[in-house]
């Protein structure tokens, strides 16, 4: 069965048709990129998948269950995690506190044991916070637990994302051009990162993303998108010789690079 | 158990209770005259106001300007309970509390879908209802007020509610619930996303905010003799408010202190009542241009008097850096 299904699923701005008729289907611990120009939709298919915006037409299945109507936080705790384009960190709380929010819904204690500290507070705080450590090692953001978000550089504001995301323990992620901005070394970083992240977190995982060589060389198989419809889709290199797509998307990146 | 009786902990214990008792001596020997004793009763029950106040606009970023009218409601239902069905002290403070909790609840659930200005304007009209609704109810004395509410708030009264009013709001800013209030304040986008049901935590801020609020109403009816629906108008709202302001938006500490310090300036202000609603008002204006952020921003005077088991940077609450 797959993990997720988007059947038929439209969004409509005013007058202007953001995603038509989108299908997609992704299976457990797929990596999958999804790629386009700007403008193309991209976000807003991720704002459709994390409940940021209802769909105008057509459904999403995620894990069995449609999505449609639901809350981001109840969609998130069915076990979706993203990131965004322009990043939202909470700026002014400590690089700890931004990943320790994430894991509030996993939070074993209740209210009245949290006010008059009994039960298992003590415990369960020190046992967040010690995952919430492990999760920034992974990120080598560990020595910076302390610092305020938003004094970070804008890498590492970008890795924080990713573990504040993963700190929700989703089985499926979603990253929105998580290099932008980045230099090429840090990219090559990255995509390996993600290739671990998936494997070690056992994710699947839906990339969307600008620089094409992230895409090519990270994901398994790729949807591209043009004014809200997929033009093509396909593993790398069917994708990369498709004639649509070499003129909607890669022949921009070639004059551009 | 091991983890409340640090060293910490014992001291700031051991700091209260002495405060405690030397006001308590000083008060059975009379050394501190009516006026003064009146004058710690308010500076208490605005410690539990601003406290209570910040919870809501400072760490939970929902500006509101009714908390007056949960003290209405805390001030009128407990008198009620203590004049006309005669039930002990506690009792009232706790049902008053509750009642003003409840309230809290069915603002919050409607009003809280609107933000900044509309959400102010909301918790204005809100109070200012919650007046009106008092000064037309026969049952409470209507405009002439309730009479006869015996005194039976005295510091002990004051000083306990103020300690656990602060201790309380205080371990629930510090733990994940707190975070959880805190991210709605930072980015309510975000907060959703990480899993954080915004409308959960402001409602619960809201909720806890309110339940204090009416704690400091019942404290106050049983001081005073009788109460006024004027005595809770927008301009009492604002009182509490300037003082969050002045302390911090997001600092307990500094709750505490603008309180106590605003009620001494208060004592000086006595004799020009009509001018001291121009000076807030003016303070609020030099805070606004000079230190928008309050004294003492979202820090908290000692780390060490409120990080229970977390060191310095380190503690449950992201208010406190
Ligand atoms: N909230 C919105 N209201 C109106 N138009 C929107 C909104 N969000 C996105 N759009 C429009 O939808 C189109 C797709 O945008 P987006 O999904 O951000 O593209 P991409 O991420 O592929 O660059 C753009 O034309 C954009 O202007
Ligand atoms: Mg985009």
């Amino acid at each position: 069965m797959a993990l997720l299904e988007v059947n038929n699923v439209s969004k409509v701005f005013g007058g202007l048709s953001a995603v038509t008729n989108l299908k997609m289907k992704l299976g457990a611990g797929e990596l999958v990129g999804l790629i386009g120009p700007n403008g193309a939709g991209k976000t807003t298919v991720f704002n459709l998948l994390t409940g940021v915006y209802q769909t105008t037409a057509g459904d999403i299945v995620f894990d069995g269950k449609n999505i449609a109507g639901k809350k981001p936080s109840a969609i998130n705790q069915m076990g979706i995690a993203r990131t965004f384009q322009n990043i939202r960190l909470f700026s002014d709380l400590s690089v700890l506190d931004n990943v320790r929010i994430a894991y509030h819904s996993h939070v074993a204690y209740k209210l009245p044991s949290a006010i008059f500290r009994f039960g298992s507070f003590y415990a369960e705080e020190e046992k967040m916070k010690a995952r919430a450590i492990e999760l920034l090692k992974i990120f080598h953001l560990d020595g910076k637990k302390d610092e305020i978000a938003k004094n970070l550089p804008y890498g590492e504001q970008r890795r924080l994302e990713i573990a504040r995301a993963l700190a929700t323990e989703p089985k499926f992620l979603l990253l929105d051009e998580p290099a932008a901005g980045m230099n090429p070394q840090e990219t090559a970083e990255l995509m390996n990162l993600i290739r671990w992240i998936r494997d070690h977190f056992e994710l699947t995982i839906l990339l969307i993303e600008h620089d094409m060589s992230l895409v090519m060389g990270c994901c398994e198989r790729i949807y591209v998108l043009e004014y809200g419809r997929v033009i093509a889709h396909g593993d790398p290199e069917t994708v990369k010789h498709n004639p649509k797509v070499i003129e909607a998307y890669l022949g921009e990146e070639v004059t551009y690079a | 158990m091991k983890r409340l009786l640090t060293r910490q902990n014992m001291i700031i214990a051991a700091v209260l209770l002495a405060v405690y008792l030397i006001v308590q001596t000083l008060l059975s020997v009379g050394i501190i005259s009516a006026f003064y004793e009146t004058n710690l009763v308010l500076g208490g029950i605005g410690v539990i106001m601003a406290v209570s106040l910040n919870l809501i606009t400072g760490f939970a970023g929902q500006f509101t300007l009714g908390h007056a009218g949960f003290m209405a409601i805390g001030a009128y239902f407990s008198a009620v309970m203590t004049v006309k069905w005669g039930m002990p002290f506690v009792l009232a403070l706790l049902g008053g509390s509750c009642l003003a909790a409840v309230m809290g609840f069915l603002i919050g659930l409607p009003t809280l879908r609107l933000k900044g200005d509309y959400l102010a304007i909301a918790t204005l009209g809100m109070g200012e209802v919650i007046r009106v609704v008092l000064l037309n109810t026969k049952y409470v004395g209507g405009a002439a007020g309730l009479f006869g509410i015996p005194r039976l708030t005295n510091w002990t009264w004051i000083f306990v509610s103020a300690v656990v009013t602060v201790l309380c709001i205080r371990n629930l800013l510090w733990s994940s619930y707190g975070r959880a209030c805190i991210s709605v304040r930072e980015d309510e986008v975000a907060a959703e996303i990480m899993g954080v049901d915004i409308t959960r935590y402001k409602v619960l801020a809201f909720v806890v905010g309110a339940f204090f609020a009416g704690l400091g109403g019942g404290l106050y009816a049983h001081y005073y003799y009788f109460l006024q629906p004027g005595g809770f108008g927008f301009m009492k709202s604002i009182e509490y408010l300037v003082m969050v302001v002045l302390g911090g938006m997001g600092s307990m500490t500094g709750s505490v202190m603008a309180a106590l310090a605003l009620t001494v300036i208060n004592i000086f202000l006595q004799s020009y009542a009509a001018i001291r609603m121009i000076l807030y008002a003016l303070l609020l204006i030099v805070i606004m241009i000079f230190r928008p952020e309050g004294l003492m921003g979202s820090k908290e005077f000692s780390s060490a008097m409120f990080s229970r088991f977390e060191r310095r940077g380190d503690r449950g609450s992201a208010g406190g850096q």
